[in-house]
C-alpha cells in the first residue's frame, strides 16, 4: 500500500489506507475528529476499515478505466471478441440456444460446437449482470456490461484478497493485500476495461475458491467446504486454469499429511470440496468427465483415496491400541493401497480410459516442451517464458517483498500460511514458464508481500509506541500488544532503535509510494491499449490513430456477400467473425492443428498451389496484415515463420530452410526465391514497390523491417486486390473464380 | 387513411366539375432541369391564361409514369407584381387522381390558385419539382479508373393536360462531357447546357422522349434508411440519435480496388467515389458522437456556429458504387431552443424534419419523437403528409414507458428539411418520479442494512 500516489484521482484512497494501517496507534487527526463523534475504539476501527476497503474497491475499478479514457469503451484484443460475440448471442437468443449453438461461421467447413467447447462462466456472468440491470430499468448496452465486467470483478477480487489476508495473517495484512492487488500491474494487464476475457472473472473465482477452502480447513465446517466447492464450480465454468486448483489443493493436502498436520477438519474440507466440486464441474460440457478420466485430474483423486486410507488407519490405530500390530497392518495396507492404485492407473491408462497428460500440461512443467513438439502453442507470444524484466514490470517492489513475506509466513507457520506459501511458490514457477501465468501468481505475491509490509510496519510502529510510553488504549490486536511488550526488553539494549524504526518506516512508505506511481504509469502507458486501434505520436507531438483493423472488418461486413469465407492467419479469426460478421477458415480457438497447418501451407506456397488449397476450402477472400507502410511490427510477415513451421509440422513439403538464407529471415533482395514468391509475400507486397514510404528512401521501402523489398514486380494471377486500408495495415484480396477451360 | 383518400377524391371531383382541363392554356413555358447532382431539380415557369368562361380555381400538373414514382416533391409559387417588386406567393399543391381522358398512367398534381383566375386573365407560376433515382448509370458497372456516365430520360416537350403555345427546355449537365442526347429539332448544346426548343403550339399530352447520356461524378449518396430518434428530457436537453444506412447509388464498382492508385492518382482514380460527408446540425449542439456497430470512428470534425453547426465526417472507407456503410450520429441540443409552450398550455417541440446530410436522398425516413414519460395527447403538425404512428419505448428508470410519435416518409430530399411540431401535454410533477425512485431505493438499502445490523437472527444465543 503506497503512502502517497501521484496527486490524481487515486490519491485519497492511498492516504486513507495508510492511516488504516496505523490503526493500532490512534492517529492524532482521526482520533480528534472521531472522538467528537463519540465512537468507541472498536467502532472507529470498523469505520476506518470499511471506508478503506470501500476506497480500495473504487480505486481498483477506476484504475482500470484508463483504456476507456484514452481510447473508447470497446472490446480489446483477440479472444475477448469471441466472448463478446457469444455473450451477444446469449442475451439475444437465450441460454438454451446458446448451449446448443453450432457455429457455422468459424472453422469452415468444419464448424464449431460453441456450447460444448467453451467455458461459459464469463458469458453467463455478463448476461446475468445485463439482465439484472435491465430488470432494474437500466437500459445499458451489452457492450458496456462486457467492457466493465473485468474492472468490476477486479474490485471484487480486492474484497476477497482482504478476507484472505485476514484469514492467513490479520486485518492489517488483509487491507494491505487488498490495496496491493487493486493496482498490481500483473493483474491489471488482464483486467482493464474492455479486456473481456475469461481471466477477468477467473482470478476472482480462483482466489475465492482458495480463500473458502482455507477457511474450510481452518474451521472444519461443512458449509465453508460447500461454499468452496461452489467457488470451484464457478472457476471451472470460467477458465481452463481450474486445473491449477485441482492440482494445488491436493498437493497442499498431501503436504499437510506429510508434515503431520492431518486433522478431521482437513478431512471434512477436502472430501466435501473434492466430491461436490467434481460433480458440479461435470455439469460444464467442455469439462465433462475429465475429472475421472484425464491424467491431469488423477492427482486429486489419488489424494482423495489417500485421505480415506489415512482416516481408516487412524480408526484402526484407535481400535487396536497396539503399536506393533498397527505397524504391520500399516505396512500391508499402504503397500496394497499403492499397488491397487498403481494397477488401476496403469490399466486405466493402457485401456485409454484415462487420457494421458496433454501437451499444454507438459509445456507447463517443461518450458522447452512446446518449442519442440507443439509450435502452435509456442507461436503465441504470451506463452513465451517470462523475462526478468517483465517480472520487475509487473511486480515492482513485490518482487523484494515476496521473500520477506515468505520469511514471516515460515515464522508463524499455520495451515493457512502453508497454503499461501505453496500457492506462491508453485504459481511463481508457472509464471516463470509462461508470461501469461504471471496473472495466476499475482494474488499470491500480493498476499505474501502484504504480510511482509503489514508485519514490518506493525513491528516498527509498536516499537515506536513502547518507547514513547503512549497509553495502550488504541491497540486493537492482542498479538500486537504482546509483541510490543516483548520489544520493551530489546529497546533498553539498543538506543538507536527508535531512529532506526523511523527511518525504516519512511523507507517502507517511500517504496510503497514508488509502487503506486509505477502501477499507475504502467497501467496508463502499457496495459490500456486495445490493440485494435493503434496510436502513435505524430511529428508535431499530436496523436495519430490507426484504425485500420476496424476499417477492414467493417468493409468486409458491409461490402462482401454474407456467405463469403475469409482466409487469414488464425490470430484474426475471432475479430473477423465478431466485427466483420463473415465466416472464417481458422480462428483463435486453435482446436484443429491440421486445419491451421493447411492455412499455413497455403500462405507459404506459390500462388497456383495456394489457389488449389483455397479452392478446396471455398475461400472467397484472403486477409493479410501488413505493417510495411506504418512500421507496425506485429504483422503477418513477422509471423510468417510460424506459419511455415506449423504448416511444415503437418505437411512436410513445406520446409523452413527454404524460406531462410543462411538461417536468416529476409525480405530484401537477398531473400530466398521461395520466400519472394510465396503467397504471403506476394499479398503483403503487391504493388508496394510503387510506393514511397519514407522520404529519402527508395520505393518499396519496408518500414517495419527497415529494408527495401526484394520483389517489386509482383503479378497476381488468381487473386485480385479487393480492399486495402488507408494505412495499408490490412489488405484483403478476392479469390477469382477459375477461368473457363476451353 | 382510406377515409382521407375518399375525402380527397370527393374534393377533386368537385373541383374538376368546376374547371375543365380545356379552359386553361399555357402561353409560355420554360423548363430548366438541373442534372448536376443525383437529385434532379426541375424549375418550371408557366404563364397560364384562362380562356374559358368561368373563373378557374386550380390547374393540373402532369408527370409521366416513369417520373411519378421518383417524384419527391412539388412546390408551386405564383408571381405577382412587376419585375422590381416581384412577390412570390406559395400555392397549395396536392396529388390528385388519374384524369379520365388522359392517355396513360400519368400522375397528376393539383395547384390551387390563390385567387380564382377570371376569364381572360393570366398568371405566372413557378413550379419546382424534385426527382430522385432518375439518373441511370450506364455502363452499370465501372472500374476504379473510369468516370461515371448516366442516362437521364425525359421528354423534350412538357407533358401537360393543357395546350402550350410556346415552350423551351434546358438541361444542365455537371460537365461538358455529354456522350449523346436525343435530338428533337430544334435542339442544341452549348457548354454544359442542352436546349430543346422553342416549340410552338403543342397539343395536350404531347410527349417526345429524349435520353441524355452524360458524365456525372457527383457523390450519389443515398441513405437507404434513416431512423432519427429525438428524445426529449425535461431536465434540459434533447438527445438526437440518427441511424444511417448509407450506400453509393451510382454505377457499381467492378474489379479491383487499388490503394496505390486511389491515394496517388486521385484525379483519375475513383472519381465517382466519395469519402467526405457533411451534416448540418443545429447550433449549440454538444456531445456529438459518430460511431458504428463496432465502435467509434475517429475521422470527423465539428464546427459550431450561431446559425448552424457543421459536422464533417468520413465513413471508415471511401464509398464506391454499390458499397455500403452504416453509422450512427448522435448529439444533444439545449431544450430551451426547441421546446415551447403553446398558448393553450400544451407544450410543443419545434424541430427540423428531413436528413441533416447535404445532397442526399433518403429512401425511407423514420422520425421518432420520444416524449417524456407521462406525456399525453400527442399530435404532430407537418407541412406535408407523412405516415404517423404511436409507439411506447422504455428507457432508464421507466415504468409505464414513453410515448413515441413515429413519423415515416419515403423519398426524402434536403428540401424536406423544414420545421415540424409535435404537441403534447405534460405535468411537471412527473419529472420528479425518477429522482424519487432513486432516493427511495437508496433509502431502502440503508434501512435494510440498519435493520440487518440491529436484528439478531441467531437461533441460539451466543
Amino acid at each position: 500500500m503506497g503512502g502517497k500516489e501521484d496527486p490524481t484521482a487515486n490519491g485519497s484512497p492511498k492516504s486513507e489506507s495508510m492511516a488504516g494501517k496505523k490503526a493500532s496507534p490512534p492517529d492524532l487527526l482521526s482520533s480528534i475528529s472521531l472522538k467528537s463523534l463519540k465512537l468507541k475504539t472498536k467502532q472507529q476501527e470498523l469505520l476506518l476499515r470499511v471506508s478503506i476497503l470501500g476506497l480500495v474497491y473504487v480505486l481498483a475499478f477506476i484504475a482500470r478505466l484508463f483504456s476507456v479514457l484514452r481510447y473508447e469503451s470497446m472490446i480489446h484484443e483477440f479472444d475477448p471478441y469471441f466472448n463478446y460475440r457469444t455473450t451477444l448471442f446469449l442475451t439475444e437468443k437465450g441460454f438454451y440456444e446458446f448451449w446448443n449453438w453450432f457455429d457455422s461461421e468459424s472453422w469452415y467447413p468444419l464448424g464449431r460446437i460453441i456450447g460444448g467447447t467453451l467455458y461459459p462462466g464469463l458469458m453467463v456472468t455478463a448476461a446475468l449482470i445485463y439482465w439484472t440491470l435491465r430488470f432494474l430499468r437500466f437500459f445499458v448496452h451489452i457492450r458496456e456490461v462486457c467492457v466493465l465486467t473485468a474492472p468490476f470483478f477486479a474490485s471484487n477480487t480486492t474484497l476477497v484478497a482482504y478476507f484472505f489476508g485476514k484469514e492467513i495473517w490479520d486485518t492489517g495484512a488483509g487491507l494491505v493485500a487488498a490495496a496491493l492487488i487493486a493496482i498490481c500491474p500483473g493483474y491489471i494487464s488482464r483486467s482493464v476495461a474492455g479486456s473481456y476475457d475469461n481471466e477477468a472473472v477467473a482470478i476472482f473465482a480462483l482466489l475465492l475458491t482458495f480463500y473458502l477452502f482455507v477457511k474450510a480447513v481452518k474451521t472444519g465446517s461443512l458449509s465453508w467446504a460447500l461454499a468452496s466447492a461452489f467457488g470451484y464450480f464457478y472457476m471451472v465454468s470460467a477458465w481452463g486454469g481450474y486445473v491449477f486448483i485441482i492440482n494445488l489443493i491436493p498437493l497442499y493436502v498431501l503436504v499437510l499429511l506429510i508434515t503431520a498436520r492431518y486433522s478431521l477438519r482437513l478431512y471434512v474440507a477436502y472430501n466435501c470440496m473434492y466430491i461436490l466440486g467434481m460433480l458440479l464441474a461435470m455439469q460444464i460440457r467442455f469439462v465433462g468427465f475429465q475429472h475421472v478420466q484425464s491424467g491431469e485430474h488423477m492427482g486429486a483423486m489419488g489424494v482423495f483415496l489417500l485421505m480415506q486410507v489415512f482416516y481408516f488407519l487412524d480408526w484402526v490405530k484407535h481400535q487396536l491400541n497396539d503399536t506393533k500390530l498397527f505397524q504391520t497392518f500399516l505396512r500391508i495396507t499402504v503397500t496394497s493401497a499403492i499397488l491397487v492404485g498403481g494397477i488401476a492407473l496403469g490399466v486405466g491408462t493402457a485401456s485409454g480410459y484415462i487420457s494421458p497428460w496433454t501437451g499444454r500440461f507438459y509445456s507447463l512443467l517443461d518450458p522447452t516442451y512446446a518449442k519442440d513438439h507443439i509450435p502452435i502453442i509456442a507461436s503465441v507470444s504470451e506463452h513465451q517464458p517470462t523475462a526478468w524484466s517483465s517480472f520487475m514490470f509487473d511486480y515492482h517492489i513485490l518482487l523484494f517483498l515476496f521473500p520477506a513475506g515468505l520469511y514471516f509466513c515460515f515464522k508463524r507457520l499455520s495451515d493457512a500460511t502453508i497454503f499461501i506459501v505453496m500457492y506462491g511458490l508453485t504459481s511463481l514457477y508457472f509464471a516463470g514458464v509462461m508470461v501469461r501465468l504471471i496473472l495466476v501468481a499475482t494474488p499470491a505475491v500480493c498476499l505474501i508481500s502484504a504480510i511482509a509490509v503489514s508485519a514490518t510496519v506493525k513491528n516498527l510502529t509498536s516499537l515506536l509506541r513502547t518507547k514513547q510510553k503512549v497509553p495502550q488504549t488504541g491497540s486493537t490486536k492482542g498479538a500486537g500488544s504482546s509483541k510490543s511488550s516483548s520489544k520493551v526488553t530489546l529497546d533498553q539494549s539498543q538506543p538507536f532503535q527508535k531512529n532506526g524504526a523511523i527511518a525504516l518506516l519512511v523507507g517502507v512508505f517511500y517504496l510503497l509510494s514508488r509502487y503506486a506511481i509505477h502501477c499507475t504509469w504502467v497501467t496508463s502507458e502499457a496495459y490500456s491499449s486495445p490493440s485494435i486501434v493503434l496510436a502513435a505520436r505524430g511529428a508535431h507531438g499530436n496523436r495519430i490513430i490507426f484504425d485500420d483493423y476496424r476499417e477492414a472488418y467493417y468493409w468486409l461486413r458491409q461490402n462482401t456477400p454474407t456467405d463469403a469465407k475469409v482466409m487469414s492467419w488464425w490470430d484474426y479469426g475471432y475479430q473477423i467473425t465478431a466485427m466483420g460478421n463473415r465466416t472464417v477458415i481458422v480462428d483463435n480457438n486453435t482446436w484443429n492443428n491440421t486445419h491451421i497447418a493447411t492455412v499455413g501451407r497455403a500462405m507459404s506456397s506459390y500462388e497456383d498451389e495456394a489457389y488449389d488449397i483455397m479452392r478446396s476450402l471455398d475461400v472467397n477472400y484472403v486477409l493479410v496484415v501488413f505493417g510495411g507502410v506504418t512500421g507496425y511490427s506485429s504483422d503477418d510477415i513477422n509471423k510468417f515463420l510460424w506459419m511455415v513451421r506449423i504448416g511444415g509440422g503437418v505437411y512436410p513439403v513445406i520446409k523452413e530452410p527454404d524460406y531462410l538464407v543462411n538461417g536468416e529471415f529476409r525480405v530484401d533482395k537477398g531473400a530466398s526465391p521461395k520466400m519472394l514468391n510465396c503467397l504471403m509475400y506476394k499479398l503483403c507486397y503487391y504493388r508496394f514497390g510503387e510506393l514511397v514510404t519514407e522520404y529519402g528512401k527508395p520505393t518499396g521501402y519496408d518500414r517495419a523491417r527497415g529494408v527495401e523489398i526484394g520483389n517489386k514486380d509482383i503479378k497476381l494471377e488468381h487473386l485480385e486486390e479487393a480492399y486495402t486500408t488507408s494505412n495499408w495495415i490490412v489488405r484483403i484480396y478476392r479469390v477469382k473464380p477459375p477461368t473457363n477451360r476451353l | 387513411m382510406a377515409a382521407r383518400i375518399w375525402i380527397f377524391a370527393v374534393i377533386v371531383a368537385l373541383s374538376l366539375s368546376f374547371s375543365s382541363a380545356q379552359d386553361l392554356q399555357i402561353i409560355n413555358a420554360e423548363r430548366r432541369i438541373d442534372l448536376s447532382s443525383h437529385i434532379v431539380k426541375a424549375f418550371l415557369t408557366l404563364k397560364v391564361e384562362n380562356i374559358g368562361k368561368e373563373p378557374a380555381t386550380d390547374m393540373l400538373l402532369a408527370f409521366p409514369p416513369t417520373q411519378i414514382k421518383h417524384l419527391s416533391m412539388v412546390q408551386a409559387l405564383a408571381i405577382t407584381g412587376k419585375k422590381k417588386k416581384k412577390n412570390y406567393l406559395p400555392l397549395d399543391v396536392k396529388p390528385t387522381e388519374q384524369q379520365p381522358d388522359a392517355p396513360n398512367d400519368n400522375g397528376y398534381f393539383l395547384v390551387s390558385f390563390a385567387t380564382p383566375l377570371n376569364p381572360g386573365e393570366t398568371v405566372t407560376l413557378e413550379i419546382l419539382y424534385i426527382l430522385t433515382h432518375s439518373l441511370e448509370p450506364f455502363p452499370a458497372e465501372i472500374a476504379q479508373s473510369e468516370a461515371q456516365l448516366v442516362y437521364y430520360r425525359d421528354s423534350a416537350v412538357i407533358l401537360s393536360p393543357y395546350h402550350i403555345k410556346q415552350q423551351t427546355s434546358f438541361f444542365k449537365t455537371p460537365s461538358t462531357r455529354v456522350e449523346s442526347f436525343t435530338s428533337v429539332d430544334p435542339a442544341n448544346r452549348a457548354g454544359k447546357e442542352i436546349k430543346y426548343g422553342p416549340y410552338e403550339d403543342r397539343t395536350p399530352y404531347s410527349y417526345a422522349p429524349v435520353i441524355v447520356h452524360f458524365e456525372n461524378n457527383s457523390p450519389f449518396a443515398v441513405v437507404e434508411e434513416l431512423v432519427r430518434e429525438i428524445e426529449i428530457s425535461h431536465w434540459g436537453s434533447i438527445q438526437v440519435t440518427e441511424n444511417y444506412r448509407l450506400t453509393h447509388g451510382g454505377a457499381r464498382h467492378k474489379g479491383v480496388f487499388s490503394r496505390v492508385d486511389y491515394q496517388s492518382r486521385r484525379s483519375i482514380s475513383g472519381s465517382s467515389s466519395f469519402n467526405a460527408l457533411l451534416a448540418v446540425l443545429p447550433p449549440r449542439v454538444n456531445s456529438v458522437y459518430y460511431r458504428d456497430d463496432i465502435g467509434n470512428i475517429s475521422t470527423s470534425h465539428l464546427r459550431t456556429g450561431f446559425k448552424k453547426s457543421e459536422l464533417e465526417f468520413e465513413p471508415r472507407y471511401p464509398l464506391f458504387g454499390g458499397w455500403r456503410a452504416t453509422f450512427i450520429i448522435g448529439y444533444r441540443v439545449p431544450l430551451e431552443d426547441y421546446l415551447f409552450e403553446a398558448p393553450d398550455g400544451r407544450r410543443y417541440l419545434n424541430f427540423t424534419f428531413g436528413c441533416p446530410l447535404v445532397e442526399t436522398i433518403v429512401n425511407k425516413l423514420t422520425l421518432k419523437v420520444v416524449l417524456p414519460e407521462g406525456s399525453k395527447d400527442s399530435s404532430a403538425v407537418l407541412p406535408f403528409t407523412v405516415n404517423q404512428d404511436l409507439q411506447v419505448k422504455y428507457s432508464y428508470l421507466d415504468i409505464v414507458g414513453r410515448t413515441v410519435v413515429v413519423l415515416q416518409k419515403d423519398n426524402v430530399v434536403p428540401t424536406h428539411n423544414v420545421p415540424f411540431q409535435v404537441y403534447y401535454t405534460f405535468k411537471p410533477i412527473y419529472m420528479l418520479a425518477e429522482p424519487f425512485m432513486l432516493v427511495s431505493a437508496f433509502f431502502f438499502v440503508f434501512v435494510a442494512s440498519l435493520a440487518y445490523v440491529h436484528i439478531d437472527l441467531n437461533i441460539v444465543k451466543n
